[in-house]
């Protein structure tokens, strides 16, 4: 009897304490859920965009600048030479997407490589390799990127890696920091005194402990990288041959006094998926990092 | 204070070790001016449509083009040593000239985004640290986490549509009036008129940065047991705010300021597009379509040169903020 009695005076604690754990737990993986279901929408439209909007985006399909919801065939309005906005925002999400994603790994390989290698050795190596780092962040990465672009010609494929280039200085600090950490750790010193080699060690023992930091890294990298592409082919540096929502802004520009939607649409499509990214990164930091957001 | 002999000291230190960085972005620079495919002649020639091969030789001649690449690494140093970027084919000046001539225009703005940024971005995160976990904690955060995800350029492009084509309020561009010729004080505000619409759209970026770190670093330092002191000596709230907290929280905050001067940088090239703001970033831009590598590349080489001093000078604030620090990164 006594015993039903406790558990019925305890139970509304423990619930509600569950219940506070919930909120807690959502709270901290709120930012993460959400940053997660709207990058996954991003995903689908990019993914989706030759099947929603079959034909090429820079075809002219209307009557030009006509503004959302003036014509039932182009929801989101035309552009100055009668595109489809709709359909550009939906191209130019695979743009964004592909030229963040593989201007991070560009980035998180050079610096990956860089940071481990000088945290890994020390001494000379580590010396020059952190100098070389200092130089690539001293140089103003979007002038580094515009004068890569310039040199070669401007394709997706040199415009991810020129912010590859540009960006991998912080990858580098970060993992350099690790490695300089974990290499005295009693795990490395037992794999060293096994004789692993040096590759093996930095690769297979120490590699998947610096990961946490890394992969939080990386989603704010390929926001960045978003932003970097945005704002190079709005100043028309961009791929010609695709449109992309930097390019849709800068056309869109000539028509901001009548038509500023033309530079309202595209701007929000970035700051929304780079919101998403950067939600992700925050949620990351939370769950992999708990010490960091302490209240 | 600090002792003149520290700043001595750290001042030293500062120059000794952006040596090195200096002399390894000047390489670089020249390294990226051999990739270029073709070069001045090229585009003169392709310009004037009427060069023979002769001519060509001979203006290479004139510009040294048609020595190995030692020599002209050396010639290159040399050259900078004394402040000669070269000649700029577009413009027909010198590219020291040029960039005299432009760099002031983005300093003015560089300078009061980023004092507009640390102001907005330390007293939006003091905010959010005063009241962490609460709503208005919450509410700022992500405000200021869309701050941090929206281009600058575009918030630039959407206030000129609010404030200056619906409201009438600012000026849409330019770094001044230019129908009339003003002197004193109408001057100045005009010109401080034209700058508040490009340097707050290259500010939202970084005050977004700034009050994320000063947030975290404060509600970090919270817990610190000088804190705790400070609080049971009786000291005002206020006071063990600002003295022991903030002034603490500032470091980090100054560091990122430094690290962050190469984007702002990048930032304002954008950003004086969108204004006409005629400074460096718009003879980049000038230059990338002439495709005057001279002229670019002397952009580049300033632009890093800038953020190093600006570094250097951030070394010598810490030393005077935190007497533990020796040198910046030892």
């Amino acid at each position: 009897m006594s015993g039903v009695e406790t558990l019925g005076r305890v139970l509304p604690v423990v619930a509600l304490r569950q219940r506070r754990g919930w909120l807690r737990r959502a709270l901290r993986t709120g930012p993460l859920v959400c940053g997660s279901a709207i990058l996954a929408l991003v995903v689908i439209i990019a993914l989706m965009a030759p099947i929603l909007f079959p034909g090429n985006p820079n075809d002219m399909v209307d009557v030009p600048a006509q503004w959302p919801g003036e014509s039932a065939a182009t929801p989101l309005g035309t552009d100055s030479m009668g595109r489809d906005v709709a359909a550009g925002l939906a191209y130019g999400a695979r743009v964004s997407l592909l030229v963040g994603i593989s201007s991070a790994v560009i980035g998180l390989l050079i610096g990956t490589t860089v940071g481990a290698i000088g945290g890994y050795f020390g001494g000379w190596t580590d010396r020059i390799l952190a100098r070389l780092t200092i130089i690539f962040q001293t140089i103003p990465s979007f002038l580094l990127v515009i004068v890569i672009v310039t040199i070669a010609t401007p394709s997706a494929a040199i415009i991810a890696l020129a912010i590859g280039v540009a960006s991998w200085p912080t990858v580098a600090r970060l993992v350099r920091a690790q490695y300089r950490s974990l290499r005295a750790q009693d795990f490395v010193m037992a794999a060293r005194s096994l004789g692993y080699s040096a590759p093996r060690i930095i690769v297979c023992e120490i590699l998947p402990n610096a990961l946490p930091p890394i992969v939080v890294t990386t989603s704010v990298m390929v926001a960045n990288a978003i932003l970097i592409e945005a704002g190079l082919s709005f100043l028309n540096l961009g791929d010609a041959n695709l449109i992309s929502w930097g390019s849709m802004i800068g056309d869109g520009r000539a028509l901001l006094r009548t038509a500023w939607f033309l530079t309202a649409l595209p701007g929000s499509a970035i700051a929304l998926t780079v919101l998403s990214l950067n939600l992700i990164g925050d949620g990351l930091n939370e769950v992999l990092n708990p010490r960091a957001g302490k209240e | 204070m600090m002792s003149l002999r520290r700043t001595a000291q750290v001042a030293r230190h500062a120059v000794l070790d952006a040596l090195p960085t200096v002399v390894g972005i000047v390489v670089l620079n020249f390294l990226l001016l051999h990739l270029v495919p073709g070069d001045a002649v090229d585009v003169l020639a392709g310009q004037s449509g009427s060069a023979t091969a002769a001519t060509m030789d001979a203006m290479r001649a004139q510009f040294g083009l048609d020595r190995d690449l030692w020599s002209q690494l050396l010639s290159y140093f040399v050259h900078l040593a004394h402040f000669d970027l070269g000649q700029s084919v577009r413009f027909g000046m010198p590219v020291s000239r040029l960039l005299l001539e432009r760099i002031g225009n983005t300093l003015i703005l560089m300078v009061t985004a980023q004092v507009l940024a640390l102001i907005l971005g330390i007293l939006l995160g003091w905010i959010m640290a005063t009241f962490a976990g609460r709503w208005l904690d919450r509410a700022l955060s992500v405000l200021v986490l869309i701050f941090y995800s929206t281009p600058g350029f575009w918030i630039g492009l959407m206030a000129i549509v609010l404030f200056s084509v619906e409201l009438g309020w600012l000026p849409n561009g330019g770094t001044g009036t230019l129908s009339v010729r003003l002197e004193g004080l109408p001057w100045l505000l005009d010109r401080a008129r034209h700058l508040v619409l490009p340097a707050l759209a290259l500010a939202s970026f970084f005050m977004a940065i700034y009050a994320r770190l000063t947030r975290a670093a404060l509600v970090e330092v919270q817990y610190q047991d000088f804190m705790r002191t400070a609080h049971a000596k009786g000291l005002h709230p206020l006071v063990v705010q600002l003295r022991h907290g903030l002034r603490n929280a500032l470091l980090p905050v100054t560091t990122v300021a430094g690290i962050q001067l190469g984007n702002l940088l990048g930032g304002a090239v954008v950003v004086e597009t969108v204004f006409n703001w005629s400074g460096m970033g718009q003879l980049a831009l000038e230059a990338v379509q002439g495709r005057d590598f001279n002229v670019l590349l002397g952009v580049l080489l300033i632009s890093s040169i800038l953020v190093i001093v600006a570094n250097a000078a951030i070394d010598l604030l810490h030393a005077w903020l935190d007497p533990r620090t020796e040198r910046a990164d030892a």
